[in-house]
């Protein structure tokens, strides 16, 4: 076994899906995904309008790496059901973003999906900051293994 | 997808190397001197771990005058970083932030 296999670097999809069911209608769900104020509260500060093929940014504190700035644009609008944008930084993750609401017994089925990362450049890591201590973790399972 | 070396491995498991790395990638080029004074760690030692560092290739060196400078060279991590997998722990975070304000939100 290589070393890379626990970290998971190796075997890694190309694309993201966070997925829940959350206990709250569909049309409250919306607004939280789509008015800026509210978009604020759980991701960061931002000028989003869902309005098809308005650019937005959203912007938190620089780090080492990555100024801070994700550059969007809306691409896909079916209220209370489906959103989409890209999400770009400068750091040279050029991706995209899918949320799909779906109703279900006891709430809507929340589904994200972000895709369209590239295997090989060497922009992917200079994001990664954010992830520091979790690939800290990671590293020295790893070591303590070997 | 370039195998991690072991001297990769090596240089990231100790605290301490980790902290200077960690330094020089937030702070930019630094001396020896500079990441000695606040390290809490002698000169020689500090030397020796970013010899360390260095044959990683996690940090590289300028010689300039009496002093040596060191620059982060965050390229380096490339091997072992699996970026989607960190995307995905921001978007998990994220979803937990969403779900307490929808908690807060009126209908």
């Amino acid at each position: 076994m290589t070393p890379q296999d626990p970290l998971g670097a190796s075997l890694a999809p190309r694309s993201v899906v966070v997925e829940r069911l959350m206990t709250h209608p569909p049309e409250k769900i919306w607004r939280a995904l789509t008015q800026g104020h509210l978009i604020a509260e759980w991701l960061m500060p931002n000028d989003f309008r869902p309005v098809v093929g308005a650019a937005f940014e959203l912007r938190t504190k620089p780090m080492p790496q990555w100024d801070g700035v994700v550059r969007g644009e809306v691409l896909e609008v079916e209220p209370n059901q489906r959103l989409c944008y890209s999400w770009k930084t400068s750091a040279g993750m050029d991706t995209l973003v899918a949320w799909t609401l779906t109703p279900e017994a006891g709430g809507t089925r929340v589904r994200l999906e972000q895709s369209g990362f590239r295997a090989d450049e060497e922009a992917n890591f200079r994001g990664a900051t954010y992830g520091w201590q979790r690939f800290v973790e990671a590293l020295e399972k790893v070591v303590a293994g070997t | 997808m370039p195998t991690p070396s072991s001297e990769l491995f090596t240089a990231l498991s100790d605290p301490t190397r980790r902290a200077l790395f960690e330094r020089l990638s937030r702070e930019g080029e630094l001396t020896v001197w500079r990441l000695t004074a606040d390290s809490g760690v002698s000169q020689p030692a500090v030397s020796k771990h970013l010899a360390v560092l260095r044959a990683a290739g996690l940090v590289r060196d300028r010689r300039e005058g009496r002093q040596t400078h060191y620059t982060a060279q965050p390229q380096a991590l490339r091997p072992l970083v699996d970026w989607v997998g960190l995307q995905g722990a921001f978007w998990r975070d994220r979803f937990d932030a969403l779900e307490t304000l929808l908690d807060r939100m009126d209908q």
